[in-house]
């Protein structure tokens, strides 16, 4: 039933990676073992062999690929190949398994490739060493230049099995480079894949951009940047492939805050003028603009339940910083939040159950968590300036910004995080530059 | 006031002994300041009002300050202005956005309130993305709350 859906799933899209197909199983199945429960209290991170696939160099990068996105993801422990005691492994048969049970390995991923065309094909399976069968395998066939992406998509493939989760390691993050100086700091809007790999930017660095906030449909952004000569900044929108680039309607005052509705079609913002900050949303396709709030307060940072029914705010109408959800259409504003501080840059889970923000708090800022009724209050995070959650498609991973204290003249780092939602599994995204404000894609057409 | 009339006095002496040698008078850039310049305006009127955290209202010392940029600017009617609203690192993004406008905007309306003309005044805001000190202490976000009145 699970494999059924999945090669449904992988046929909607298959124009770039043409061919996936289930590979029949070697063994009859038995009651699977090799799961892991996400919301458990506690659990050991799975350990798992990637044996460097056959039959084409590039088999030895591809396992790379997969090892590090589970490694990284904190669920799985990648056991070090050079304490495999199993050397040659026939992807087409079963392996050894008192081998592999012998260094601890609970999963074992054996690949083989081949040249169909001008096209590489990539056999996988993922074996339950504990009971010894075959939990799941696929073909993909793909141009060579993909390869990176076939093994995100085996990645994503091995943790769906064993979490029952969608994976989200096919994807890409849009995030802001920094450089130079904290007085005049360059800001430009770059993407790059989930893992950090081809890494390019989207804007020149002439005038400040930040906020790129990610298109459903994916290969469009939004994102605020300043105009030449300190005109005030405005919403562009940019498709990341092709570069061509739209302003949103040229409107008195700034634009900033932009965000996609679930269905991309219209995009939410802040619009300033005369001390007031207001959200209003601007249909893409009639280029209209309705106003959703008319308060003396800020109203920003808004986002759409994925229903597309609300929108998560962030207001100082009641004196501080707080969260607040209306229709989308605007009305019905009730609040949301009632600790301690003040609150902040509210995220829309793409499931819907939880709501990400920002917390700031006499003692620093923290990244946390509550349900879209206010409920259940959780931080994940803390520290001096952390800001900017942003969710893995999944609903299961956040990525956010933390900045060190400047010392002087001399900057405090500013990295990219990854933390899962139960807080446990932190980790730096690695970039080149200093770079805040993550946007994640949702995953990547096939 | 005291040291600016002297000022005044000091670069008016400098000014007519240039005019009566025919010849440019090599002394510091800082006493050379001229009236209704830039310099001037920096210096001896000062063009920056700072804020609470948090807040948009103008303080006393901000109030003496906009008097001050007010009767200069009366004075020296040729120029436009563009206020800049600028905010501490101690906030998220985009909200910051909106409250360096408001910053702007309540220079703005202090100054239309003296009598100088909405027209000729521009607001734009920075939020924490331009701070003028560097550092993470209270002194360099105390300095980074601020509006700028820049003379164009």
């Amino acid at each position: 039933m699970m494999k059924r859906f999945d090669m449904m799933h992988r046929r909607r899209h298959l124009r770039t990676m043409l061919c996936a197909a289930a590979l029949a199983a070697l063994a009859v199945p038995a009651h699977a073992q090799l799961t892991i429960d996400m919301t458990k209290p506690s659990f050991e991170p799975v350990p798992i062999a990637i044996v460097d696939f056959s039959g084409e160099s590039v088999g030895a990068q591809i396992a790379e690929v997969i090892r590090n996105d589970l490694q990284n993801c904190g669920l799985f422990r990648s056991i070090a190949p050079s304490s495999f005691i199993e050397r040659n492994v026939n992807a087409n048969a079963a392996p050894r398994f008192p081998d592999w049970r012998s260094i601890g390995a609970q999963g074992l991923v054996v690949g083989q490739m081949s040249r169909i065309g001008g096209n590489i094909k990539v056999d996988f399976r993922l074996w339950d060493v504990v009971v010894g069968q075959q939990a799941t395998g696929l073909s993909f066939t793909s141009q060579p230049s993909n390869w990176r992406r076939l093994g995100h998509i085996i990645a994503d493939a091995i943790y769906k099995r064993v979490t029952g989760e969608e994976g989200y390691f096919d994807t890409r993050i849009a995030y802001v480079s920094e450089t130079g100086p904290q007085t005049n700091r360059t800001k430009r809007i770059a993407i790059m894949d989930q893992d950090g790999a081809n890494n390019r930017y989207i804007t020149d660095g002439r005038t400040l951009a930040v906020t790129p906030r990610f298109s459903p449909t994916l290969q469009e952004i939004v994102y605020m940047a300043y105009g030449e000569n300190n005109t005030p900044p405005k919403v562009y929108l940019q498709n990341v492939d092709t570069g061509r680039r739209e302003l949103l309607g040229n409107f008195p005052g700034m634009s900033f805050a932009p965000r996609f509705s679930p269905d991309g079609t219209k995009v939410a913002m802040s619009l300033s003028k005369d001390g007031n900050t207001d959200l209003y949303e601007m249909d893409l396709r009639g280029q209209t603009l309705r106003r959703l709030t008319s308060t003396p307060g800020i109203d920003t940072s808004p986002s759409y339940s994925p229903d597309g029914t609300q929108i998560v705010f962030n207001s100082d109408r009641g004196g501080t910083q707080q969260l607040y959800v209306m229709s989308a259409g605007g009305g019905g504003e009730r609040r949301i939040s009632f600790g301690d501080g003040r609150y902040a840059t509210p995220v829309w889970s793409p499931r819907g159950d939880y709501i990400a923000f920002t917390k700031i708090t006499t003692g620093g800022f923290g990244i946390g968590v509550m349900r879209p009724d206010g409920s259940g209050e959780r931080l994940l995070a803390n520290g001096f300036l952390v800001e900017g959650p942003t969710w893995a498609p999944n609903g299961r991973v956040l990525a956010y910004f933390q900045q060190q204290p400047n010392s002087g003249s001399r900057s405090g780092s500013v990295s990219l995080q990854q933390i899962d939602i139960t807080g446990r599994f932190q980790r730096q995204i690695p970039t080149p530059t200093d770079a805040s404000d993550p946007a994640w894609s949702p995953l990547i057409p096939q | 006031m005291r040291t600016i009339k002297a000022l005044a006095a000091v670069a008016a002496m400098i000014f007519m002994a240039a005019c009566s040698n025919n010849e440019q008078a090599a002394v510091p850039a800082s006493t050379t300041v001229t009236p209704g310049s830039v310099a001037d305006f920096k210096q001896n009127v000062g063009d920056r009002v700072f804020f609470d955290t948090d807040m948009s209202g103008v303080r006393a010392d901000g109030r003496t300050t906009l008097d001050k940029q007010a009767t200069w600017l009366k004075q020296y009617a040729n120029y436009r202005i563009t206020i800049e609203g600028h905010c501490d690192e101690r906030g998220t993004r985009e909200y910051n956005f909106a409250l360096g406008e408001r910053r702007a905007n309540a220079v703005k309306q202090y100054l239309v309130a003296q009598g100088i003309p909405a027209a000729r005044i521009q607001t734009i805001s920075y939020g924490k993305e331009r701070p003028l000190v560097p550092g993470s202490d209270e002194a360099a976000w105390a300095q980074n709350r601020v509006a700028i009145t820049a003379l164009q």
